[in-house]
């Protein structure tokens, strides 16, 4: 007998066929031969519909999955050992890679982090903290999106998928202005931002805040209220309130079984408490509900937005503290962010002391006061925690990220047991997971 | 660092915890001594037990966590080893052989409710003698919006710590990872593999004695060496 598949191999664990594709028919036959009823699939690491390498190993009865199980690491860089030999404010060009979809969030936390080690969570300027809502906000739709936009495509919608990667350009559009780069930015430093916003910034968000609002309801149009798009999410993906603090699920896992809560809310960072904004909920627990909360949240990031163009008012956008705070302005050029030529002409040319500091800051960083700190952020995904230990000297000692994505991803056998094949692919695209974030 | 406020009298006696020496003025290492601050060594100690009043609305956690543990029978100075309140955060050092009961206490009880664990964090101390890992659990509170540290200790040479998975289950992936990167084993976990790095890879990428790596990469002539091998000011 022929067989387009690789030959069949006998293992210890059963009989292992290699799918490549279009031999579904000849394995089920081969399959159904065998005594054993029980397949176990392995979806991943290299699948388009995981999220990244993302390695599902589902063992399925007919179309139920009786047992589904994740395998994770693919995508392991070891960003926090890394960081343990730069300095400090190398760390932000790290933690901006982990979760590529959320870089704001991961350069605030690990930010606030350092600051509340350095004491010196007072001092950030108020023009450094709107921005950093601001550009958290903007980040947290642009995360949204592509969440809706695989999501869509997942379950066949390709249009959802065309329209939300649309939008989100709108948005890396104005990253790229403010930081010269659409990912991985390293904007946001201890002790504040690498640079004020350009010329022209502030009218380009209000100019893509103007479409985005305006766009908004073709999400509702094209999937709220349509009966196949509800077909697939409705009661798919089920994790009640218990499960979900058992399992330590948060972001909009959690909201979607009624409990409204948001770290912006309870425990406020970055002047979270002075902005108008509402707590998405919904109270079905499943992955449509998710669905409506990541809409909605979009609603109100674009509420957000707005106010933090009215708030912001002229200032430094770095912490006054000399010892601190970075000695170059910045300024973007074609290639990305790099040292303002002006400030290069001073150094190099007028002060001697000022070459020194900037030499010294620049090589050796600054000092840490011993001691551990953790701070958290509400991340599109959920919180997204901190761990930073100090010894003392110019390096973190330790750095933990507590991801949002590693911890939502460990609620994936619970959703999927019991349900069909095709549900977990709509169960996985809920949780949102970016194996960047998973595996750090 | 030296003039101690005196620990209550319950308390288990910690000394000040030391985990390393910083010598010199400049964090330099390996270039022999051009300054002639080389001489200076300051110990590097992690912060001290704090004394009551603890402030930032901590008394009124500690009271209760200290109340709980003597209705269980339990001595609270044998289950608490430290409190220390830095920073604004509240920190409990608890007795490794107590963790599982502890957790269970400040999930449980009514006036505490810690009901969101957020995972466990391994740091490795090498100069600590005795206590050379640690793990890292922040708890958070969501009925009461709080949020607390709670830290074990445990021996290179006998890197056992209770696994909290019965309590909170979102700690398996977390446990996981931690005994991955630093070797910790936590006892009960339901099934303590590697998590980031291969099955079959040894050592454990995040303790201080496992070498970054990394080869020296050559940039316009020059011999750039690997990360770890370079000039530190640390």
């Amino acid at each position: 007998m022929t067989t387009q598949y690789e030959e069949a191999r006998d293992t210890t664990e059963g009989r292992v066929f290699t799918v490549t594709g279009g031999d579904w028919g000849e394995v089920v036959e081969a399959v159904g031969r065998a005594d054993d009823e029980r397949i176990i699939v392995n979806m991943g690491p290299q699948h388009p519909s995981t999220h990244g390498v993302l390695r599902l190993i589902l063992e399925i009865d007919g179309e139920t999955v009786t047992e589904a199980r994740c395998g994770i690491g693919y995508l392991h860089t070891g960003i926090e050992k890394n960081m343990e030999y730069r300095n400090w404010v190398q760390g932000t060009t790290f933690v901006t890679r982990m979760d590529y979809l959320t870089p704001m969030f991961n350069e605030t936390a690990y930010c606030l982090a350092v600051e509340k080690l350095l004491g010196i969570t007072d001092q950030i300027p108020d023009r450094a903290s709107v921005i950093r809502v601001l550009m958290m906000e903007l980040n947290r739709i642009s995360s949204h999106l592509v969440c809706l936009a695989t999501g869509g495509m997942e379950i066949g919608s390709t249009t959802l998928m065309i329209y939300g990667f649309r939008d989100r350009e709108l948005i890396l559009d104005v990253f790229e202005l403010v930081t010269g780069l659409r990912m991985n930015h390293a904007y946001v430093r201890p002790g504040g931002l690498a640079q004020d916003l350009p010329p022209g910034a502030v009218d380009q968000v209000r100019e893509a805040v103007k479409l985005l609002r305006s766009r908004m309801h073709e999400y509702d149009k094209l999937a709220t209220g349509n009966p196949i798009f509800k077909a697939r999410l409705v009661d798919v993906g089920f994790l009640d309130l218990a499960g979900c603090l058992a399992l330590g699920a948060t972001g909009p896992i959690l909201r979607a079984t009624g409990l409204p809560h948001d770290l912006r809310k309870t425990d406020p960072y970055c002047g979270y408490e002075d902005y108008e904004f509402d707590v998405a909920t919904a109270d079905s627990a499943d992955s449509y509900g998710r669905f409506l909360i990541r809409l909605e949240e979009m609603h109100q990031s674009l509420r957000i937005v707005e106010q933090c163009l009215d708030r912001l008012k002229p200032g430094p956008v770095m912490v006054a503290d000399k010892k601190i705070a970075w000695p170059a302005q910045l300024s973007v050029g074609p290639d990305g962010m790099g040292n303002s030529l002006d400030h290069i002409r001073k150094i190099m040319g007028t002060s001697m002391e000022a070459l020194i500091h900037h030499f010294k800051l620049v090589t050796e960083g600054f000092r840490v006061p011993v001691g551990q700190a953790y701070t958290a952020v509400e991340s599109p995904k959920g919180e997204l925690g901190v761990h930073v230990v100090s010894d003392g000297g110019t390096r973190p000692y330790r750095v933990h990220f507590r991801d949002p994505s590693f911890t939502n991803l460990q609620s994936m056998a619970a959703m999927c047991e019991g349900g069909q094949i095709a549900d977990v692919i709509v169960a996985v695209a809920g949780i949102d997971p970016v194996m960047g974030g998973v595996d750090r | 660092m030296t003039e101690q406020t005196p620990v209550p009298a319950t308390r288990r006696e910690i000394p000040v915890e030391v985990v390393g020496k910083r010598q010199g003025m400049f964090g330099a290492q390996g270039s022999g001594d051009t300054s002639g601050f080389g001489g200076l060594a300051a110990p590097i100690a992690l912060p001290p037990a704090s004394s009551r009043p603890y402030g930032h609305g901590f008394d009124e956690v500690a009271d209760e966590f200290e109340g709980a543990l003597e209705e269980q029978g339990l001595d609270p100075a044998e289950v608490i080893e430290k409190t220390v309140v830095d920073r604004g955060e509240l920190t409990f050092q608890i007795a490794r052989e107590h963790l599982l009961r502890a957790a269970r206490i400040l999930r449980d009880d009514p006036a505490l409710r810690y009901e969101l664990c957020l995972g466990v964090n391994g740091v490795h101390y090498p100069s600590e003698p005795g206590r050379e890992l640690h793990a890292v659990y922040p708890l958070r509170s969501i009925t009461h919006g709080r949020l607390l540290r709670v830290e074990v200790t445990a021996p290179d040479a006998d890197p056992r710590i209770p696994s909290l998975v019965s309590v909170y289950p979102t700690n398996d992936w977390h446990e996981r990872e931690t005994y991955d990167f630093f070797g910790l084993v936590f006892e009960g976990h339901p099934a303590l593999t590697r998590i980031m790095m291969p099955d079959d890879w040894t050592g454990h990428p995040q303790r201080k004695d496992y070498p970054l790596g990394g080869i020296p990469v050559e940039y316009k002539g020059a011999q750039i060496p690997a990360p770890d091998q370079r000039r530190s000011y640390s």
